[in-house]
């Protein structure tokens, strides 16, 4: 049983959170200048991330309450509420989001030339559907802001992305569509069986028959498996991520991508536990399947992001097969490395759009010892791309051990195929830093390549900071999700109607 | 004397939205004389203040629900809630229309004398409590606008429209015709509520019922553009002039649903079963058939053409849901897809200039960076028409599929969801050419104050039925009460 606890702060902060971006967009629709279009939305972005603070401060981990809650009426005809609130596992990508909004918008400050003002509404449009999809505690409300952001993220990718911009965008568009729209058929569905409620902590507590369990799962499951992306409707992200511009890239695999296995573990597990069950085997072959593929994959690009593109893949596949290992291991680990991939490949994506600024091509033959002429830029390679291999004492690390930790307790041979992704991974990881930073240099052009600069040092910094804090003390993260975690598995499997041995065995691990 | 002339006033009240347009209408085309060529904009004006009248006295009598002049005419919240939509369509089209005329030089009185007309006959099928009325009304609208589809005298494709129009709304109103006379000799009466108390006591094997009701499935089909009796859209579109192709997209179209309200989900109750069926099926035909055929459009009045079929089919879900809840998901989804259709057309009358028309869907390149504005609207309209939140159109979609579910045929609102998810693509198809593509050609836009306010009126509407569709929706089931 999970509480909507009102705001502990007197005042509606998540309310804020979600609309201070709508009204920093709508201010820039009265700016002309590009240059003040750039300062306004950096000073939203800003104080939306300083809104965090107040928000982890007082946030309570003890707890697997909802906290921060607001409740309002709104179409009452369909007892359609405004409800949002955060628990353990959406107050981490608030937060994540907060901060990636503001690097994308350090990182376009000199990449984006063209209708910065729009760039720039596009962007904090998107934060705040984002930030809206975390919070949002009503059915029907999580569908407002899940479909929301596909408009502003459609026009960044198609106005301000790549050559093959118009093909990605609509590719995005149209996968990401298609698989909503059938949850928005479960979702109704999943109103009237429940009694007429979109409340999801009160459908949380509803038991449906086993075969609507079944159909409506798939539902759902299309929509977060496309977002994911899970193989194999993954086709999507490697176009998306290649033409986005970088802000966009960085939105997309450090935000955008979570938001469905966010998905699993706010609506897929707790509303149908027995088809969690039932699609287990399935989900978990998917999910090793996507490490394997994905690293291939990787292995075989020439363009350095369609390469990260690809090690996303690998890595969403991590973080699918931790969730559906349905242990605390498991799920806090898929949870921790969705933060990490989020930092990681979000700041190599910026590394790419820093290099990409300066020299226009992407193709990692270009490139080649440039660790001599850019240090700083070398450096920063490094750190995140032992971040991506998951080097110990950095966030990967700790992320992927203890997804296969938790893997190898539900069932061995998953842990052991998931565990050749690690070594896949950083055989392409290094042979990419490899091919562009060390030996000579081979292209001329790269002479007189100039290294980063202070902002971009700026918006760097504090990715590469969470590397080492997650990497040293893990602690950080996971005591924040830790109740709301234990409390989701333990909530399945109460609810589970057949108990199988397995989750019983599972019951006693968390008692420990 | 003096007691003939109280019955005249109490006679007239209940039809005092009908008589002020009339009055109107018919004061336009005598002003008409008066007023010299340049200025016949006046007369737009003038017949705007027309529809803010009858507006206010439809506001005045909202909530009677009462029958007049022998059960022929009911003053009910239903008839007064199509009337708001009525007058919105009409006071846009008029607005879209005054720029227009004078563009093309068919700027005319009588244009708007028409305009009025046609709303007065929607209202009568509206508030039709009888098929004979009903029949009535229909025609009004109908010849009025077949005039307005080939306004554009020297214009081939405009004479095309309209003789297209005229000839196979004719046919329809034949078979119209055919299926009312069937119902009377079954029945005895042309009276609906008569109807509806036949068919609760009468055997209902009788073949001759379900010709009937097929019969009128057909002609009501025609008339709101259900495949596959939807094949004189797309020309009729193209060719008439654009402000009466976005009046008639919007005003005739949600009329039809007015009626087909009220003839099948009341006079016919007793046939639900049968309706449904027939419908889902048209449903799922027009559906798939506008959709499709939109995709391969690349002149965007043919778009949007087969666009209004498509979205006749999500309304048709709503029919075959049926129920006050099937009802008012249909009013609601009428109402904001006159609204943002209506917009979407204001903007292609805005690219039209002279000896250019603008209607292809390459004329729209770069628009994002010549024209802002413009493109940030058509953005919004395009979004909406596919459904997506937090804007109206999404909205009614919702209202739409959910009224399905519940009535048992999610079937139905999978193919509904899935073909609205087809369209996203030429509805996107639109933005992408318009921001992602360089411009062509400097793009003169023909603005003027009362295109710019009818824009300003559905984009609004657009995004705060979006965010806030609380009150419409209250409106729309308040009104079902009692009628269903």
């Amino acid at each position: 049983m999970i509480e909507l606890n009102l705001s502990q702060l007197g005042f509606p902060l998540l309310s804020l959170m979600v609309f201070l971006p709508v009204l920093g967009a709508f201010l820039l629709l009265f700016i002309r200048n590009a240059a003040i279009a750039r300062l306004v939305a950096l000073a939203f972005s800003i104080v939306e991330l300083g809104l965090c603070l107040p928000l982890l401060m007082n946030f309570d981990g003890s707890t697997h309450h909802m906290q921060f809650g607001e409740s309002m009426a709104w179409i009452s005809a369909w007892n359609i509420n405004y409800r949002i609130g955060v628990d353990g596992i959406s107050v981490l990508f608030v937060a994540l989001t907060a901060l990636l909004t503001v690097i994308s918008i350090m990182v376009s400050w000199t990449a984006i030339q063209d209708r910065v003002k729009e760039f720039m509404m596009a962007m904090l449009f998107l934060e705040a559907a984002i930030i809206g999809v975390f919070v949002s505690l009503d059915l029907f409300l999580f569908y407002i802001f899940w479909e929301a952001m596909l408009i502003p993220m459609y026009l960044l990718i198609g106005i301000w992305g790549g050559p093959n911009r118009l093909y990605a965008a609509i590719k995005f568009f149209l996968y990401t569509l298609v698989g909503s729209v059938l949850m928005l058929i479960a979702i109704i569905a999943v109103y009237f069986a429940a009694g007429r409620t979109f409340d999801v902590l009160a459908i949380m507590n509803y038991k449906f028959t086993y075969t609507f369990q079944l159909w409506a799962f798939a539902a759902f499951f299309m929509a977060f498996a496309v977002k994911v992306p899970m193989f194999p409707v993954h086709t999507w992200l490697p176009d998306a991520h290649v033409e986005a511009p970088t802000a966009g890239s960085i939105i997309l695999a450090g935000i955008l991508i979570k938001m469905g296995a966010y998905g699993f573990l706010r609506f897929s597990l707790p509303f149908f536990p027995d088809a969690t069950i039932a699609w287990t085997p399935a989900i978990m072959t998917l999910s090793v399947i996507a490490i394997i593929y994905g690293a291939y994959m990787a292995f075989a690009q020439t363009d350095f992001k369609k390469l990260i593109a690809y090690s996303s893949v690998s890595h969403m596949g991590f973080v699918t097969l931790g969730i559906f290992a349905m242990n605390l291991q498991g799920m806090e680990g898929g949870i921790l490395q969705m933060l990490n991939h989020g930092v990681s490949t979000g700041a190599l994506f910026l590394a790419v759009g820093v290099i990409y600024e300066r020299t226009h091509t992407r193709l990692i033959a270009d490139y080649g010892g440039i660790a001599a002429k850019v240090p700083v830029y070398a450096t920063f390679l490094l750190i995140i791309t032992l971040s991506s291999i998951g080097l110990p004492g950095t966030n990967g690390f700790i992320g992927e051990f203890t997804v296969l930790l938790g893997a190898f307790l539900h069932y061995k041979p998953y842990a052991v195929i998931g565990s050749l992704g690690i070594i896949l991974g950083a055989g392409y990881m290094l042979w990419l830093y490899q091919r562009i930073a060390f030996g000579k240099i081979t292209n001329p052009h790269n002479e007189h390549l100039a290294d980063m600069n202070v902002r971009e040092v700026v918006a760097a910094l504090p990715l590469v900071a969470l590397v080492f804090i997650v990497g040293f003390y893990p602690n950080a993260a996971f005591g924040v999700m830790h109740a709301s975690v234990a409390n989701l598995i333990a909530h399945v499997n109460a609810k589970v109607q057949s108990a199988p041995a397995v989750a019983q065995t599972l019951n006693t691990l968390i008692g420990n | 004397m003096s007691s003939m002339y109280q019955q005249f006033l109490q006679s007239i009240v209940p039809i005092a939205p009908e008589a002020i347009l009339v009055t109107f209408a018919l004061t336009v085309l005598v002003l008409d004389f008066f007023v010299d060529k340049e200025n016949k904009n006046i007369l737009g004006w003038f017949s705007l203040l027309g529809i803010a009248g009858a507006a206010f006295a439809t506001y005045q009598m909202m909530d009677a629900h009462l029958m007049f002049f022998a059960g022929t005419f009911s003053l009910d919240p239903f008839s007064a809630f199509f009337k708001f939509i009525f007058y919105i369509a009409c006071g846009l089209g008029i607005l879209v229309s005054i720029n227009y005329l004078k563009a093309e030089d068919i700027n005319r009185g009588e244009y708007y004398a028409l305009m009025l007309l046609a709303t007065t006959g929607m209202m009568l099928m509206a508030s039709a409590g009888d098929l004979i009325a009903l029949y009535l009304g229909l025609e009004l609208m109908a010849l009025s606008i077949y005039i307005l589809a080939g306004f554009m005298r020297r214009d081939n494709r405009s004479n095309e429209a309209a003789i297209k129009y005229l000839l196979l709304g004719a046919f329809s109103s034949g078979i119209m015709l055919y299926g009312m006379s069937l119902l009377y000799g079954l029945t005895g009466t042309t009276n609906l509520a008569g109807i509806l108390s036949f068919l609760r006591a009468a055997d209902l094997t009788n073949p001759m019922v379900f010709l009937a009701m097929i019969m009128l499935v057909v002609s009501f089909g025609f008339k709101v553009a259900a495949v596959p009796f939807h094949m004189w859209v797309p020309d009729v579109y193209e060719g008439a002039p654009t402000p009466v192709t976005a009046f008639m997209s919007a005003g005739p179209k949600v009329a039809g649903f007015a009626v087909l309200l009220r003839v099948f989900l009341y006079a016919l109750e007793p046939l639900h079963v049968h309706t449904t069926a027939i419908i889902a099926g048209l449903a799922v035909l027009t559906m798939a058939v506008g959709n499709i055929m939109a995709l391969s459009q690349t002149n965007i009045k043919r778009m949007l053409a087969y666009s209004s079929i498509a979205h006749a089919g999500y309304a048709l879900v709503g029919l075959a849901a049926g129920g006050p809840e099937g009802a008012a998901s249909v009013m609601l989804y009428v109402c904001i897809y006159a609204l943002m259709n209506m917009g979407a057309f204001g903007v292609v009358i805005m690219l039209r200039k002279a000896g250019e028309r603008g209607e292809e869907i390459t004329d729209y390149a770069g628009l994002g960076k010549t024209n802002k504005t413009a493109a940030f609207l058509m953005l919004i309209f395009m979004f909406s028409l596919t459904g997506i939140p937090p804007l109206a159109g999404f909205m009614g979609k919702f209202f739409i599929f959910k009224s399905a579910v519940e009535a048992g045929l999610t079937w139905l609102a999978v193919a509904g969801v899935v073909f609205s998810s087809i369209s996203a693509y030429f509805y996107l198809r639109v933005v992408m050419v318009m921001y992602m593509s360089e411009p062509k050609a400097t793009i003169e836009l023909t603005t003027s104050p009362s295109l710019a306010l009818a824009l300003a009126i559905s984009a609004t509407a657009v995004i705060v039925i979006g965010v806030y569709p609380t009150d419409l929706l209250n409106f729309a089931r308040a009104s079902i009460i009692g009628i269903l």
